[in-house]
């Protein structure tokens, strides 16, 4: 089976996974969920609401437990995850749309930054190895060690409270702007989030650094290495064509599985950053029991995570000629 | 007898010698990973006998609410007139003993489901790797949070098991590798050929030869469960009327320690887990360059006529290199060659510029 195939087939597997898992979560749980669910608002919910907490969980519909699987296949197929029981009546997907843009934006490029800061650097301190440079690699571990969002708060504290150069949170001043696709409105946007953006980024470019500066390390070692350098390469061919270009393979491989973790940070971040991303949504979920919204956001950011590894495996196909021959044998 | 011999060569345990020896060969970063680590460990231990306060009491006198540090409490007292060293001291305590836990059964667990993916082989490997691949691409955090957010009770144990059920597959699938590059050795041969059991063979033939694996991957476990922990409390997904050093952010974060300037309630135990993950950190890249000798720090470069050599550089040529420099010529050159993109052919980092020589030196200072 082609490469791409076969990951395609892991992937659907995947999200197979964590849909069947969020289909029986809530009926491990002792008891009428449903009821457990309304007794958690007693007053605040109609008992209109009742079916929207059963068409989420799937048991509304009538039959088996297979019957009642099926059905809740179906409408996550349509992206009906029922309605919100915090903000009644309205409609999970309406307020999960309205979340994924700021997620999408801030979380995708300070991750994508991250990534490509960290590669470039993690080159010159393996490249340099006992260098400037390498020698800074303890202080580094120590960023990397501090949780994101201590560091996220420490920020905040320092930069936006006492010294007013960024905003202390929200994505955009909401008192003033409306959302839409006008100057005032982007650059204000802009303006909030270079503060979250910055904190992702020195937070996750740590751990790119490290693992890259530990490939390249072991890359320079090796005989074509040596060998481009006794033919008298440039020294920038050396590092880039030669050193870095195989060390990046397992940096690769490292990126799509470490995706979850970071994302999973990146949304802590939005929650100190009152960013108004799926990661806030989650919490608020979470904080006021609306389950139907905690298990749409999660699924969104498993399928978000999947997609992005499904990507990095076409980019692996590209860059790495051993899987595209493994593709043309197989 | 036959299956002795190659056991002792093939095993990657350096042989035994004096403790002391042992230590002073270890890395430098892992030393002070594990002097660090050591450390918080005995505050753990030493920690609920020697706190000031009961971590819960909180003094009634509003003169004592979010009190500074002063000499009666040493790390000042919270909103609610609790004494945060107390807390910090008990903090510490169940972080730690839940990061263990949940690393020690992880690792575990992933050496069993690893070594035996490997050796079973066919549909069991097929199945287990597909779980543990699953496992692992789901984002973890959020479905902490999905599973813990039904837990209506959402204690440390419930964190436990659920934390152990995300974590083994990473360990799983490094040890699963290891195995099969084992199992191809001369000395497991030997010892199949001398009619040991199977289970005989993978846990004092295999296992023992990939403790540094199996090392490596439970402090990576603990590294993460006390990340995943502390940012669950942080948001509150957690029981909040322990005292971990999550919910002591909760608390600190949730009563607005920050805006009111009281940094002796947040500040400390986000600087203990910061400097118990450096710690473990530390221990890791130690654990690192003890496998893999070459990510050693190259602490005594070689000086060639002034110039370190790098590992990465070709053989100088001697007679080519440039003269000795003052110390502002130097300050001034090491900026230089630390540009990689600078390949001129004037360049002395690669052997061109060796060649080259002092020839095309003049006109780059």
């Amino acid at each position: 089976m082609p490469f791409i195939l076969r990951r395609l087939v892991f992937y659907v597997v995947a999200a197979w996974a964590a849909i069947t898992l969020n289909f029986f979560i809530p009926r491990a749980i002792p008891g009428n969920v449903v009821e457990a669910i309304m007794s958690k608002f007693p007053g605040t919910l109609q008992p209109s609401a009742q079916k929207a907490i059963e068409a989420m969980l799937g048991v509304g519909h009538a039959g088996s437990l297979l019957s009642q699987y099926g059905h809740y296949l179906v409408d996550v197929a349509h992206f009906n995850f029922g309605t919100s029981l915090a903000n009644y009546p309205a409609k999970v997907s309406t307020l999960v749309g309205a979340a994924i843009p700021w997620t999408l934006t801030l979380v995708g490029s300070a991750t994508v930054i991250a990534f490509l800061v960290g590669t470039g650097l993690g080159i010159l301190a393996g490249w340099r190895h006992g260098g400037l440079l390498d020698r800074a690699l303890p202080g580094l571990m120590f960023i990397q060690a501090i949780p994101y969002f201590f560091l996220a708060l420490v920020l905040i504290e320092v930069l936006a409270v006492h010294l007013h150069w960024f905003p202390i949170a929200q994505g955009y001043n909401g008192e003033v702007l409306v959302p839409g696709w006008d100057w005032s409105f982007i650059s204000d946007a802009i303006d909030h989030s270079l503060l979250p953006a910055f904190t992702i980024v020195i937070t996750s470019m740590a751990g790119w650094m490290l693992q890259m500066r530990n490939v390249m390390i072991t890359t320079v070692g090796e005989d074509y290495v040596l060998a481009a350098q006794a033919k008298g390469l440039p020294n920038r061919r050396v590092v880039f064509t030669y050193a870095a270009r195989n060390a990046l393979l397992p940096q690769l491989q490292g990126f799509g599985l470490a995706i979850g973790f970071v994302v999973s940070g990146a949304l802590v971040m939005e929650i100190v950053f009152s960013y108004p991303g799926i990661g806030l949504l989650l919490l608020n979920s979470v904080s006021s029991n609306d389950y139907p919204v905690m298990q749409a956001c999660f699924l969104l950011i498993t399928f978000a995570v999947l997609v992005a590894n499904l990507i990095i495996d076409l980019v692996l196909v590209f860059v790495d000629p051993r899987v595209r021959a493994r593709e043309a044998t197989s | 007898m036959t299956a002795v011999l190659p056991l002792m060569t093939e095993s990657a345990l350096p042989v035994a010698d004096q403790p002391v020896g042992r230590w002073r060969r270890l890395p430098t970063k892992a030393k002070v990973g594990a002097v660090l680590l050591g450390l918080f460990v005995i505050i753990a231990i030493v920690g609920p006998f020697v706190s000031p306060y009961s971590p819960g009491y909180q003094n009634p006198s509003p003169a004592l609410s979010l009190h500074a540090p002063d000499a009666a409490h040493l790390l000042g007292t919270t909103q609610s007139g609790q004494d945060v060293l107390s807390q910090l001291l008990t903090g510490i305590g169940l972080t730690l003993v839940l990061a263990i836990a949940v690393g020690a059964v992880a690792t575990a667990l992933s050496v069993i489901v690893g070594v035996s993916s490997a050796y079973l082989g066919g549909v069991w490997d097929e199945v287990l790797m597909l779980i543990a691949n699953v496992v692992l691409v789901l984002p973890a955090l959020p479905l902490l949070i999905i599973l813990l957010g039904y837990e209506p009770r959402q204690g440390l144990l419930a964190t436990g098991v659920v934390l152990t059920a995300l974590n083994w597959p990473w360990g799983a699938r490094l040890i699963r590798a290891q195995t099969l590059a084992i199992t191809n050795r001369d000395f497991v041969a030997a010892a199949r050929e001398t009619g040991e059991r199977t289970w005989r063979i993978l846990f004092s033939e295999i296992v023992p030869n990939e403790i540094s694996l199996i090392a490596a991957s439970f402090v990576n476990t603990v590294l993460f469960a006390i990340g995943a922990s502390v940012a669950l409390a942080f948001i509150g997904v957690a029981d909040l009327n322990s005292y971990s050093l999550g919910t002591m952010l909760y608390w600190a974060q949730s009563q607005t320690a920050m805006n009111q300037g009281a940094w002796w309630w947040w500040a400390p135990p986000g600087i203990a887990v910061a400097l118990i993950g450096t710690a473990l950190v530390l221990l890791n890249f130690g654990i690192d360059e003890l496998g893999n000798p070459r990510l050693r720090a190259a602490g005594n470069l070689n000086r060639v006529g002034g110039h370190r050599l790098y590992p990465a550089d070709p053989t100088p040529v001697l007679h080519a290199m440039p003269k000795e420099r003052g110390p502002v010529g130097r300050l001034l050159h090491s900026f230089s060659r630390s540009s990689l993109l600078d390949d001129r052919p004037g360049s002395r980092d690669g052997l061109s510029g060796h060649l080259s020589g002092p020839a095309n030196d003049g006109e780059r200072q």
